[in-house]
């Protein structure tokens, strides 16, 4: 890989991996190489260490069990810390979210400590959620649009805030949907998250290079949007 | 009335049902039969598999292909009673055997969460366990749940001969509860669910054939029968060359599993594999359409292992039309389109269909395949030029479309 070339780290995809999350991988290399940039996916697996020197690291969804794996892995293997201490960018969904939070609780009770990336502790909550979830954003000008599947209530602490409110669905279960600390971000939208919400992957990427990307059209991914955001009037 | 009696009774009561259902229309009348009779007599089906030898089939993907190629193979031996119509729960295996009661030998297509029942129950010979993988996204879970049932009940099973694909992680893990299993290699093709070990939850480490838990050493055993290619290895040292009319890996999988398991019963593989070739298609899935301008292969995928199985074998110069639903059967979460390799489309003529066509079309977009979306799958065809069509549908889509497309 050379200088030039953007590393996406795509953590853990063979236990974090559930909602196709190698697509937001896949999307935020694409969107990249589109306007005429190096990228690649560098997928790092349970058998190395995470490397400090990515451009932007990725968790995706998880079983309870292989949460639990990953965040041991990932707290044991201060690559990903150091990076975000850095200012790289991190983007968590579901499982993810949750091991980049303070601590969280599985459905089984046992309390298990995460990377504290994000400020927020997440309890298992009554109900499973599972539908299309659409919030307003804090840090985007347009809707966020997405499927969530989770049984975790996260509270958020004063070091993080929310990167939206809940318009329709559950997210973090008090009204706010997701969380954000300098760089990091966690959500409960997969579908997966960036290929649904094409602003949301470029201020990730705006991050990487340092300043704010020439916008890129692309019809079919407007389509999706409209037919999805309609869900929030036909409720 | 003696038990014996009252079985034949409700099964007549039962045939009455369904013949009854069958001229009023009301939809299949061997389930409502099988249901009849069940509700009069709850021990129906044990009865009605006593005194037979019973091999029952089961997995995520290829029941209904794995039941059929099973039932040809066994009908070397002697009548065999089988639920072809993909009833594959009580209700349904009643009714086949029911329609069929002085066959010898009797194939079920088991729905998965009811094997654990109608294994006790009939006490089979043989039992195929294919493959387990998640048929929905939204049901995350359960199917590590459904291995912790069948590993219980294949426990308590001494007497049935367990034949199970080793290549498959959580397949081998539930059969490896059995006394007598049956190991199949078959090859590894599908790896988008993420597993990670159903014993300890550590991450599972492929290297060449070979898989194993990198923290418990839960590991593949080594199989006895071995598919390589076209070739079946049988424990024998011989070797089988299957050529069948179906296409693809998956079915030269199920085909395998179904060799080992007619072995078990007393078919010779040579002998199952010639009765193999004489299936062509299976409930209209493979069949081949002749419309006005088009003839029109029909695939269905039901999940995201299917997918994978599916766009393998599409033939490599043929226009495609992709079909996706989202309803409560077929799953409403899409994040699935993701783990399948769409970029295998690239370099055809490619129409997305089906009522999330638009989430088919994000994902080509970046899969870097052109195409163009007409929501309404007969539409999408006619916007093709003359000749032949693949046609690759998810369930409901393909439902539909089976029941518009008089031809089928
Ligand atoms: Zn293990």
């Amino acid at each position: 890989m050379s200088d030039s070339t953007v590393g996406i780290g795509l953590l853990l995809p063979e236990v974090l991996g559930t909602y196709g999350d190698s697509g937001n991988a896949q999307v935020l290399c694409k969107r990249l190489q589109w306007r005429g940039y190096d990228a690649e996916v560098v997928p790092v697996s349970l058998d190395s260490s995470v490397p400090s020197t990515l451009d932007l690291y990725l968790l995706g969804g998880g079983e309870d069990m292989a949460q639990v794996l990953a965040a041991d892995f990932l707290r044991n293997s201060p690559g990903l810390r150091s990076a975000a201490n850095a200012g790289r960018p991190v983007f968590g969904v579901c499982a993810g979210l949750q091991i980049l939070g303070n601590r969280f609780r599985g459905v089984d009770g046992v309390e298990h400590a995460g990377l504290g990336l994000l400020d927020l502790v997440t309890e298992p909550a009554q109900q499973r959620a599972v539908a299309e979830l659409i919030a307003e954003p804090n840090l985007l000008e347009t809707p966020l649009t997405g499927f969530e599947n989770h049984q975790g209530a996260s509270v958020l602490g004063p070091g993080s805030t929310p990167l939206g409110r809940v318009v329709r669905g559950t997210g973090n279960g008090d009204g706010t949907e997701g969380a954000v600390t300098d760089h990091v971000i966690g959500t409960y939208l997969h579908g997966p998250a960036l290929a649904r919400n094409p602003e949301l992957a470029d201020l990730l990427l705006s991050w990487v290079m340092g300043h704010a990307l020439k916008p890129l059209e692309l019809a079919e991914v407007d389509t999706l949007r409209s037919e999805r955001l309609a869900a929030r009037r036909a409720r | 009335m003696s038990t014996r009696l009252r079985t034949r009774a409700s099964v007549a009561a039962g045939r009455l049902t369904a013949w009854f259902s069958r001229t009023a229309r009301l939809g299949r009348g061997g389930v409502i039969g099988g249901r009849v009779t069940l509700r009069l007599d709850p021990k129906a089906l044990r009865r009605l598999g006593q005194d037979r030898t019973v091999v029952i089939v089961t997995g995520t993907n290829g029941k209904t292909t794995t039941s059929l190629m099973l039932t040809r193979a066994l009908e070397a031996l002697a009548e065999v009673a089988h639920n072809g119509d993909g009833a594959n729960m009580p209700d349904g295996l009643v009714a086949a055997l029911a329609a069929r009661p002085d066959a010898p030998y009797a194939v079920l297509e088991v729905d998965e969460t009811y094997v654990p029942w109608v294994a006790e129950q009939v006490q089979p010979a043989a039992l195929v366990l294919l493959n387990l993988s998640r048929d929905q996204l939204d049901r995350v879970g359960e199917v590590r749940m459904m291995e912790r049932d069948l590993r219980a009940a294949f426990a308590g099973l001494s007497r049935t001969v367990v034949v199970a694909n080793c290549d498959d992680v959580l397949v081998t893990s539930a059969a490896a509860a059995a006394a007598r299993p049956v190991w199949v290699g078959t090859g590894r093709r599908w790896s988008g669910d993420s597993v990670s070990c159903p014993r300890c939850g550590g991450a599972i480490t492929h290297t060449d054939r070979e898989w194993r838990c990198a923290v418990c050493a839960f590991a593949r055993p080594e199989p006895t029968w071995t598919l390589d290619g076209d070739l079946v290895h049988t424990p024998g040292g011989r070797q089988v060359d299957l050529d069948l009319r179906l296409p693809g890996e998956a079915n030269r999988a199920n085909a395998a599993l179904a060799l080992a398991a007619a072995h078990c019963v007393g078919v010779p593989p040579h002998t199952a594999a010639a009765r193999l070739r004489t299936i062509t298609d299976i409930g209209g899935r493979y069949r081949t359409i002749r419309r006005t301008r088009h003839s029109v292969r029909l695939m269905l995928a039901k999940n995201p292992a299917g997918w994978a199985e599916t766009l393998r074998v599409l033939d490599e110069d043929t226009p495609v039309v992709v079909a996706v639903n989202a309803h409560e059967a077929d799953g409403r979460d899409l994040s699935w389109l993701w783990d399948v390799h769409f970029e295998r489309l690239r370099g055809r003529q490619v129409v997305v269909a089906g009522e999330r066509c638009a989430d088919l079309a994000v994902r080509l977009c970046y899969a870097e395949v052109p195409h163009w979306s007409e929501p309404d799958p007969v539409a999408a065809i006619d916007t093709l030029p003359p000749g032949g069509v693949e046609l690759v549908a998810n369930y409901t889509a393909f439902r539909d479309l089976v029941d518009r497309l008089p031809d089928v």
